[in-house]
């Protein structure tokens, strides 16, 4: 079938059908988008107007606001030990269930169901009774004569439940993972058994190659997203970061500068270098894939 | 015992392996549990028992925590998180299709430049939008109402729906379009009669993951729901927490339940669309 070409393609009627999604994408997000990198040079509070700062917010950020510095340390922290054990129980229990173990398919629901509900405020709040001084953590370290603090409380062991919080909904990589290693043919596992390889042989020369695509694919998208996690630390220090700023998320911060302080122009200026740092590091990833993704399946 | 692929295994070891699978269950599991058997307890055996029965239930904590805080019935915010979601989910579907549609069946120009935009904003941090959006949505007046919260998905900004719906319709026989195209439909007819129909997959899935994200979401809430009696379900429950004491935690521990029950029905009916969903992108089909 013959058509005539026209200013807007073969098919102008395309353009209808994208109208709401262009209407947003400019609206909504390209106009934001560089409103936000002006603004991110700028002071603004919503009531007077804009001034022009130059680089000021940035200096500031980077040299003169120890709260930052803390927030970035914080965040950091909770991506570098959260993800890597996340997707580490992630990888070990799809292994132990995909061998298909009696129960499996009522396993892989209790194992998910923390990710269905991880990032609800219902179990922040939970998560307040649980590791508080007297909650149910504490009162199972008590059988075991142990006696534990308050975890919540505590500057030096705030974090690291906000950090369990994280590794406790690994069911959703598990998932993923569990499709994947569908996907392996049994045959390989066969060759290598009648070439005498061990389970331990098999997993590291057989599962793992198999599966890096599935693990470079879970890495980065817990990676991004965990940068951006808001609610648990919002509801567990009750918008504060608390204590003494120990689980000041980033986003907690650009939240406190923005909507409650409204400083609008610092805030667009930490949302931009949030940009960048996980752009930057994502890019590190993808550079760090041909070396060890393999995707010649 | 044998596997399926053939290989022996011992069974001491099989028992083992099954006793640390369902322990780690009930590590998992442990605390969603606990969360339930308490908010049936007496306030004071919720702090004591660490354990999950008790000598009494009550449904007091149900009754109490119903009635709400600061005069406003738990009903008020369970009522606007249903009106948010049930609008966001309409939103998705109506502009996500429509662009889907688009994508992955219509030849048009700047096509493979809109398509890379569209991807590219699926990964972009909220936080780089948010704040031109709030002033831009306290211009117009919108502070305090639904709008800001449900207009945009009108406008298709949560992209990765159209993503997962251009993956699907694109595994649908292109001969549909062509025999439909003989029959006499236009573009309009085919997305309308042929590619939606059976595109319904990807859609339930789209309102599986719209309602669990809007459900759940709390960040955007908070931004722009000031106002006590517009406040959803997510902010009822932090609106309990500023009144934190001990007598509060029955309740508190009721409507965290009442909050997540929603979601796991939905979880329940529709486990295949979910795991559909969660992997999408992630594995080859």
């Amino acid at each position: 079938m013959l058509k005539k070409q026209t200013l807007f393609g073969r098919d102008p009627v395309a353009y209808l059908f994208l109208l709401p999604w262009l209407i947003g994408f400019c609206t909504i997000t390209l106009i934001p988008i560089l409103s936000s990198l002006y603004l991110s040079f700028t002071s603004y509070d919503l009531m007077s107007d804009v001034q022009w700062k130059g680089l000021d917010n940035f200096a500031k950020m980077l040299t003169d606001d120890h709260r930052f510095v803390q927030s970035l340390g914080v965040t950091l922290k909770y991506v570098f030990i959260g993800v890597p054990l996340e997707i580490a129980f992630a990888l070990l229990l799809a292994m132990a269930l995909n061998k298909g173990i009696a129960g499996m398919s009522v396993y892989r629901t209790v194992y998910y169901v923390p990710s269905l509900f991880g990032g609800s405020v219902a179990i922040a709040i939970l998560w307040r009774q649980v590791f508080g001084n007297e909650g149910v953590f504490n009162r199972l370290l008590g059988l075991f004569g142990i006696e534990g603090t308050s975890w919540i409380g505590e500057p030096s062991t705030a974090l690291y439940t906000l950090i369990v919080l994280k590794v406790w909904q690994f069911g959703s990589p598990m998932i993923i993972f569990l499709a994947g290693l569908r996907q392996i043919p049994g045959e390989m596992y066969e060759a290598a058994s009648i070439d005498g390889a061990g389970a331990f042989s098999r997993f590291f020369r057989i599962t793992v190659p198999m599966l890096t695509p599935i693990i470079f694919f879970n890495v980065v998208m817990q990676f991004i997203s965990s940068f951006q996690a808001f609610t648990p630390a919002f509801i567990i220090s009750n918008g504060s970061g608390g204590p003494i700023d120990s689980t000041l998320f980033y986003t907690l911060y650009l939240y406190e500068q923005g909507f409650v302080n409204f400083k609008m122009g610092y805030a667009s200026a930490m949302a931009w270098f949030l940009l960048f740092m996980i752009a930057s590091m994502t890019a590190l990833l993808f550079l760090s894939a041909k070396k060890w993704v393999n995707y010649d399946r | 015992m044998r596997t399926s692929s053939g290989r022996k295994i011992r069974p001491y070891a099989a028992i083992s392996k099954h006793l640390l699978i369902a322990g780690g269950a009930l590590v998992m599991i442990y605390p969603l549990l606990w969360m339930l058997f308490s908010s049936f307890k007496l306030p004071e055996n919720i702090f004591n028992d660490a354990g999950l029965w008790s000598e009494r239930f009550t449904l007091d904590n149900y009754a109490k925590g119903w009635e709400g805080v600061a005069r406003t019935s738990f009903a008020v915010f369970m009522k606007n998180s249903f009106i948010v979601s049930g609008l966001s989910i309409v939103g998705n579907i109506f502009a996500c299709s429509l662009a889907a549609y688009a994508f992955s069946r219509l030849e048009f120009r700047f096509k493979n430049a809109l398509f890379a935009a569209m991807l590219v904003t699926i990964m972009l941090p909220f936080h780089v939008v948010v704040v031109p959006q709030y002033i831009i949505f306290n211009e117009l007046g919108w502070i305090n109402t639904f709008l800001p919260l449900v207009v945009p998905k009108f406008l298709g900004t949560e992209s990765f729906f159209i993503f997962l719906m251009v993956q699907f319709m694109r595994t649908l026989p292109r001969e549909l379009d062509q025999a439909a195209t003989v029959d006499g439909c236009g573009k309009v007819q085919i997305y309308w009669r042929v590619v939606l129909p059976l595109t319904l997959p990807a859609i339930i899935t789209t309102i599986i993951f719209t309602f669990i994200w809007t459900w759940n979401d709390f960040f955007s809430h908070l931004l722009y729901l000031a106002d006590i009696r517009k406040q959803t379900i997510t902010l009822g429950l932090r609106l309990f927490l500023d009144s934190d004491s001990v007598s509060q935690w029955g309740p508190m521990l009721a409507m965290s339940v009442v909050s997540l029950v929603p979601v796991f029905i939905v979880f329940l009916f529709f486990q295949k669309y979910l795991v559909e969903g969660i992997t999408a992108g992630g594995v080859k089909g």
